[in-house]
C-alpha cells in the first residue's frame, strides 16, 4: 500500500500545486514492486518540490517488465510524460525516434561522472544515470585456491587460457553442479549486457562500429564472433554452465548455496554474496579473451521526453537528483555503483576500503558502451535469440548469420538510423 | 406463414437493436482489422521520424520468399564423399551461397529452415531457404500445435465425457474437479508449469521418478526441441480440455436412453451401442468441439510467451507470437501487420472448410 | 496377476469389491492429474522460497508440512508490494461492467438477429461472425492509436478545436478503455442467437398481436425463458474477461490506479525471483474465480453445456 499511499499524497500535492500556481512534472520509473528503490526516489522528489516553488514533480512506477512498451504505447499516443526514465543503450533509439530532447544542465553538471552514466546520442547529452552497474566474477577465494587457480586483478585478467583452466579445475572438484553460470535464466536485456562486451573481447562486435554502424555483417558473424560462439558453445555442451532452462530462483541462490562455484553477475547482486561469504568474497574483472577485458556499462538513466513543455523544469529536478547524497543513498539501498567519485566515498561499501569497492573501478576501467546506436532496440533481441539457440546446441554461424540479417534489414529498413 | 408475416420488415426496431453493438464491432473489431491491412501495405514503424512509405505487397512476398538449394557433399580429389567422425557425410555452408549477392541473388540473406533428402544424386540435400526463418518456424509451429491439440483434445474431452456419464454416486465431484483448470487464467497455469516441467526439480520429472523408482531419468520438457513444443500441447490440453468435457457431456445426455436400450435389445455390444447409437449423435457437437477448438489453438501466445520466449531454436514460436515480437518489440508495424493478415486468411479458410465439410455430411 | 483376479472375484462380495476399485481407480487417478499444479501453489503459498523448492522434489510438494514452517508471510510479503486490494478491485469492477454491457447488449441483438427481419441482418450475422477469427493480440496496435483518438466527456486532451470549441478525448487511464473495447464479442452474440432460434416463435407472434412492441416483447417474453443462457454467456464472459486483463492495460493504462490484477504480477519479478511470494499472489488471483465457480459449480457446467447442445 506504500505506493497507494504515496500517489494519494501526490495527488494532494497536484492540488497544492494548481493553487500555487507550480508547474507540474510528470516522472515515469520502471521500478514498481521494489519498494526500497520507491523510498528512495520519493524522498529525492520530496526534498525537490520542498526546495523551490516553481515545479512538483509526481512520481509513476511501472513494472520493469512492460515499462518500454508503456512508453512506447505513450509516444504513440503522444501521452509521455516530462522525465521519463530509460534503460541506457536503448535512449539512442528512443532519441532518433523522437522520443527525447537533450538535456539542459549548468556547465560542469556531470563533471564528475562516470563516463558510462553520461548518455550521448549525436554528440549531446540525453540521459544522466545516477549510478552505473558493472558485472564481474562472482567467486570465492577458499574455493580458487583450494582448486589452485590463479586470482586475477584489473591489471592482469585470466587469459582464455587460464579461465578454461580455472573452469575445468573447479569442475573436476566434484562439489558443484556447475563451475560457472551465466544467468541464463535472466531474458531481455541481460543477454547482451553480459555477453556483448564478452564477444567484444574476442574481437566481435554487435554492430561494426567501424562502418558508422550500418551494419552487422562481419561484425556479428565473421570469425571472432564464430569463436566467440564456439567457445561458450562448448562450455554449455560440456555441462559446465546451465543452459536457458535455468530457474530464476536458482539463478538467485546458485552461487550463495554453493551449487555454482563461480558466477557472472551484477554489483546489485553483490551485497547479499558479501553478507553470505565475508572476507572470502571476490569480484574478479572480466577475463581478457584477446582484445582487453571488457564488461557492459550504462544502465538506468534519466532524460526528458520530447513532448515536455518544461524541459528547463524537468532538467533542474535531474540535476537535483545528481546530487552525492542521493547516488549514496540508492548505493546504500540497492547496491549499485555511485556515479561519482564523491559519491562512492559516503558509502559504506564503494568507499576506499569498502567491500564493493572494486565494482567502481571495474566500471571505470573496463567499461564499454553496447553499439551507441538506434539499431541496438532490435539488434539486442536478435542477439539474445542468436545466444539462446548457441546455448541450446544450434549451429553458430547460422544463427549469428541469421541475426546478422534480420539487424541489416532492419537497419536498411530505418535508412541507416540517421548514424551516418 | 405466420411466420413471414412475423418478419415482415422491422427496420428501424432492428436497428435500434442491433446498433449499439454493431457499432462497438465496427469501432473496435473491424476498423482495427482495416487499419493493419492497410498498414501492411507499407513499411510503417510504431514511431519514426522517417515518414511510412507504401510499399505495395512486398510484406507478403518477404513473408514467402523462400527457396530450395539443393547441395551435394564435399568430395575429396578423387570423388569420393568424405565423412565426417560420425560417419555422416559432409556437406559444403549454406552461407556460400546465402551471402553472395552477385552470383546467387535468389539466395541472398536467406536462413536455412530445415533440410530433406534430394530425390536423385547419391547423398544430395535439398535445403529450404527463407528470408523470413522465425515466420515459417512460427507457422510450422501453430499448424502443427493445431493439427495434434484439435484432434487430441477433443478426443481425450470425449473419453472424459463417457467417464463422467457413468452412473456412480459422488461422480459430480470428478466432474467439477476435471473442469477446474478451465477458470484458471492461462497466464496463472503457465507461471505454474513452469516449476512443474523443470528440469531439475520440476515436479513432473519427480513424480515419474518417484513412480518409476528412479528409471526414469530427469528429462528437460522445455529444453529440448524433441519436447517443448509437446511440453506446451500437453500443458494447453490440461488447461482447456474440461471445457470440451462438458460440451461433449451435454450433447451425451441429449441422446435418448431409448435409442440405447433398443440396441440393446437388438444385441448390440457395448463398441456397436457407441459406434451407431452414440457417435451418430454426437455429429453436431463434434464439428461444434472441432471449429472452437481450432479457432483457440492458432491464437496460441501466452504459454509461448511465459514459458519458452518461442525457444529453444524456434522450435515453439507461433505466428500470435512473432506478430507481436515484430510488430510490437522491434515496432516492425507494417511487417507485423502482413503477419496478422495471413494468419486472418488461413483461420477464415479452415474455418470455412470445416462448414463446408459439416454441410456436406449433413 | 490372471490368478490374483480370479481368487479375489471368486466371492460376489470381494468381485463388488475389485469392481467399485476398477470403477473409481481411473476417475481418482485424473482427478489427481488435474488437482496436482493447482495444490501445489496453494501449499507453497504458505511455504518459504527454500522449503517450497526442496517440496518440489517429492510429494511434499502437495502438503501443508512441515507445519511448523506454514504461515501468511508470502501473503503480507505481496501485499506489501504492490496495491493487491486496489488492483483486485479494479479487476472486479471491469469485469463485471463488461459482462453487465455484453449481456444486455449481445442479447438485444440476438434478438433483432433472430426475430426481427431489416435490412443487412444476413451480412451483419456474417461479419459478426468472422470477427471470431481475429485474435486480440493481432488487432492491438492499431486498437491503441483508435482509443486515443477516441472522444469522451473529459478527456485529458484536445482532440481539435474548431471555432474555438474543442473537442476533448484519448481514453487512457481509465477504466472506460479497459471496458469498451470489450464489449463487443462475437462468441457471446452467437450463443444468444442459437438459443433464441429455439425459441417458440408463435409466443412472440401473440405478442405481437396483443400489441406489446418489440422491447416488450424481448423484455417480458424473451427474457424470462432465457436464463441457461444468461448464465452461460455471464460466466463465459467473466473467466475471459477476469483472467485476461494482461496486454491491453500494459498498454493503455500508465496509472497504478486503474491497473487490474494481472498486470500486478510483473510486480514480482523485479530482480529477485521469490516463489513463495509469486505463488501467494497467483493464488490470489486464482482463488476468487475458483470460489466463484465451485459455488455456482451446478449452474456453471449446465450453463457451458448449453453451448454444446444448440450447435
Amino acid at each position: 500500500m506504500r505506493t497507494l499511499k504515496f500517489m494519494m499524497a501526490a495527488s494532494a500535492v497536484m492540488v497544492a500545486g494548481t493553487a500555487s500556481a507550480q508547474t507540474q512534472l510528470s516522472l515515469w520509473y520502471h521500478g514498481a514492486g521494489n519498494e526500497t528503490e520507491a523510498a528512495i526516489l520519493n524522498s529525492i522528489i520530496d526534498d525537490f518540490n520542498a526546495s523551490q516553488s516553481d515545479y512538483a514533480v509526481a512520481i509513476e512506477s511501472f513494472p520493469q517488465e512492460s515499462y518500454n512498451d508503456s512508453i512506447i504505447a505513450a509516444a504513440v499516443s503522444g501521452s509521455l510524460p516530462d522525465i521519463i526514465d530509460v534503460d541506457g543503450p536503448i535512449m539512442p533509439n528512443w532519441a532518433w525516434a523522437g522520443y527525447m530532447q537533450p538535456l539542459e544542465l549548468s556547465d560542469g553538471a556531470v563533471d564528475n561522472f562516470l563516463p558510462g552514466a553520461l548518455g550521448y546520442h549525436n554528440g549531446e547529452l540525453y540521459s544522466v544515470g545516477l549510478w552505473d552497474a558493472a558485472v564481474a566474477v562472482f567467486a570465492r577465494k577458499s574455493v580458487l585456491e583450494g582448486a589452485g587457480i590463479r586470482i586475477p586483478t584489473l591489471d592482469s585478467p585470466w587469459s582464455k587460457d587460464e579461465f578454461s583452466g580455472a573452469i575445468d579445475a573447479l569442475a573436476a572438484t566434484g562439489d558443484y553442479d556447475y563451475p560457472f553460470d551465466l544467468g541464463m535464466a535472466w531474458g531481455g536485456e541481460w543477454y547482451c549486457y553480459a555477453f556483448c562486451p564478452l564477444l567484444e573481447s574476442f574481437g566481435g562486435e554487435l554492430i561494426d562500429s567501424s562502418a558508422g554502424y550500418q551494419n552487422a555483417e562481419g561484425a556479428l558473424n565473421g570469425d571472432a564472433a564464430v569463436a566467440f560462439g564456439d567457445y561458450f558453445q562448448n562450455l554449455f555442451q560440456n555441462g559446465m554452465i546451465p543452459g536457458t532452462n535455468q530457474d530464476g530462483a536458482d539463478r538467485d541462490r546458485g552461487f550463495l548455496d554453493g551449487k555454482y562455484a563461480m558466477q557472472w553477475n551484477g554489483n546489485w547482486a553483490a551485497l547479499p554474496a558479501v553478507e553470505a561469504f565475508g572476507d572470502d568474497m571476490l569480484f574478479l574483472p572480466a577475463p581478457d579473451f584477446g582484445n582487453g577485458n571488457k564488461i557492459g556499462s550504462a544502465s538506468w538513466q534519466f532524460g526528458v521526453s520530447a513532448s515536455s513543455q518544461n524541459v528547463a523544469g524537468a532538467s533542474a529536478f535531474i540535476e537535483f537528483a545528481m546530487q552525492d547524497r542521493y547516488l549514496a543513498d540508492f548505493t546504500a539501498g540497492i547496491g549499485l555503483i555511485p556515479a561519482t567519485a564523491g559519491a562512492a566515498a559516503m558509502t559504506e561499501n564503494y568507499a576506499p576500503g569498502g567491500a564493493m569497492e572494486i565494482f567502481f573501478d571495474l566500471s571505470n576501467e573496463q567499461g564499454v558502451l553496447r553499439s551507441p546506436t538506434p539499431a541496438y532496440l532490435v539488434a539486442t533481441g536478435e542477439f539474445e535469440k542468436a545466444f539462446r539457440a548457441i546455448a541450446d546446441g544450434g549451429d553458430v554461424q547460422a544463427a549469428l548469420d541469421e541475426a546478422v540479417d534480420a539487424i541489416d534489414s532492419d537497419i536498411e529498413a530505418n535508412s541507416g538510423y540517421g548514424m551516418n | 406463414m405466420a411466420r413471414k408475416s412475423l418478419l415482415s420488415s422491422h427496420n428501424t426496431a432492428g436497428w435500434i437493436f442491433a446498433g449499439p453493438i454493431l457499432l462497438l464491432f465496427s469501432v473496435f473489431m473491424i476498423l482495427p482489422f482495416v487499419m493493419g491491412f492497410l498498414l501492411s501495405m507499407t513499411n510503417a514503424r510504431l514511431i519514426s521520424p522517417n515518414p511510412p512509405e507504401f510499399v505495395g505487397f512486398s510484406n507478403y512476398q518477404r513473408m514467402f520468399d523462400v527457396a530450395i538449394l539443393t547441395i551435394d557433399p564435399i568430395r575429396d580429389e578423387a570423388g569420393q564423399i568424405i565423412y565426417d567422425e560420425g560417419g555422416q557425410p559432409t556437406y559444403p555452408r549454406t552461407r556460400n551461397w546465402t551471402r553472395n549477392k552477385e552470383e546467387y541473388p535468389q539466395f541472398f540473406r536467406k536462413t536455412e529452415v530445415f533440410r530433406f533428402n534430394a530425390l536423385r544424386g547419391e547423398k544430395r540435400k535439398n535445403v529450404f531457404l527463407a528470408r523470413e526463418p522465425s515466420f515459417v518456424h512460427a507457422m510450422k509451429n501453430t499448424l502443427f500445435f493445431v493439427a495434434v491439440v484439435a484432434p487430441l483434445q477433443s478426443f481425450l474431452a470425449l473419453g472424459l465425457a463417457l467417464l463422467i456419464n457413468q452412473k456412480l454416486p459422488g461422480i459430480n465431484i470428478f466432474r467439477a474437479i476435471y473442469f477446474m483448470p478451465v477458470v484458471i487464467s492461462m497466464i496463472v497455469v503457465a507461471f505454474l508449469f513452469r516449476l512443474v516441467y523443470d528440469a531439475e526439480s520440476g515436479l513432473l520429472n519427480n513424480l515419474l521418478g518417484g513412480m518409476t523408482f528412479g528409471l526414469i531419468e530427469p528429462i528437460d520438457w522445455l529444453g529440448q526441441r524433441s519436447t517443448a513444443l509437446w511440453a506446451i500441447i500437453i500443458m494447453s490440453i490440461w488447461q482447456g480440455v474440461g471445457f470440451h468435457m462438458v460440451i461433449w457431456l451435454a450433447g451425451l445426455q441429449t441422446i435418448p436412453a431409448t435409442l440405447y436400450e433398443a440396441a440393446k435389445m437388438e444385441g448390440a455390444n457395448g463398441w456397436q451401442r457407441i459406434r451407431f447409437v452414440t457417435w451418430p449423435g454426437l455429429r453436431n457437437t463434434a464439428i461444434l468441439i472441432m471449429i472452437i477448438i481450432t479457432m483457440q489453438a492458432f491464437t496460441l501466445f501466452v504459454q509461448v510467451a511465459v514459458m519458452t520466449d518461442g525457444g529453444p531454436l524456434n522450435s515453439t514460436t507461433s505466428l500470435v507470437y512473432e506478430i507481436v515480437r515484430r510488430g510490437a518489440v522491434q515496432q516492425q508495424l507494417g511487417f507485423g501487420s502482413a503477419m496478422a493478415i495471413v494468419m486472418f486468411l488461413i483461420v477464415l479458410s479452415i474455418s470455412l472448410i470445416q462448414q463446408w465439410i459439416s454441410r456436406q455430411r449433413s | 496377476m490372471n490368478g490374483i483376479i480370479q481368487a479375489a472375484t471368486a466371492t460376489p462380495k470381494a468381485r463388488e469389491a475389485v469392481l467399485f476399485a476398477a470403477r473409481y481407480l481411473p476417475l481418482l487417478a485424473l482427478a489427481f492429474v488435474f488437482l496436482f499444479p493447482i495444490l501445489f501453489m496453494l501449499m507453497s503459498s504458505f511455504k518459504p522460497t527454500a522449503t517450497l523448492l526442496q517440496h518440489s522434489n517429492d510429494f511434499r510438494a502437495f502438503l501443508p508440512v512441515p507445519l511448523n514452517e506454514l504461515s501468511l508471510d508470502n501473503y503480507r510479503e505481496a501485499f506489501n508490494r504492490a496495491p493487491v486490494r486496489l488492483f483486485i478491485f479494479n479487476s472486479l469492477l471491469v469485469t463485471a461492467i463488461t459482462m453487465a454491457c455484453t449481456l444486455f447488449l449481445a442479447s438485444l441483438a440476438a434478438f433483432a438477429l433472430v426475430f426481427l427481419n431489416w435490412w443487412g441482418r444476413a451480412v451483419a450475422l456474417s461479419v459478426i461472425l468472422a470477427t471470431m477469427i481475429v485474435p486480440f493480440e493481432t488487432r492491438a496496435i492499431p486498437l491503441l492509436l483508435i482509443v486515443n483518438n477516441l472522444p469522451w466527456f473529459d478527456g485529458n486532451r484536445e482532440l481539435i478545436t474548431f471555432a474555438g470549441v474543442s473537442l476533448k478525448g484519448g481514453w487512457f487511464n481509465t477504466y472506460h478503455v479497459q471496458i469498451i473495447p470489450f464489449i463487443a464479442d462475437a462468441l457471446s452474440v452467437f450463443l444468444f442467437v442459437q438459443y433464441f432460434k429455439d425459441l417458440p416463435k408463435d409466443l412472440v407472434a401473440a405478442a405481437r398481436v396483443d400489441g406489446a412492441n418489440w422491447f416488450q416483447v424481448y423484455a417480458r417474453i424473451v427474457l424470462p425463458l432465457s436464463g441457461p443462457i444468461f448464465a452461460t454467456v455471464a460466466i463465459l464472459k467473466f473467466i475471459e474477461m477476469y483472467n485476461n486483463q494482461f496486454i491491453w492495460p500494459n498498454m493503455v493504462v500508465q496509472t497504478e490506479q486503474y491497473r487490474p490484477i494481472m498486470v500486478g504480477l510483473q510486480y514480482f519479478f523485479q530482480l529477485n525471483t521469490a516463489w513463495g511470494e509469486i505463488m501467494a499472489y497467483l493464488s490470489i488471483i486464482s482463488v476468487p474465480v475458483m470460489i466463484f465457480y465451485l459455488l455456482l459449480q451446478r449452474a456453471f457446467i449446465a450453463s457451458i453445456a448449453a453451448t454444446g447442445v444448440k450447435g
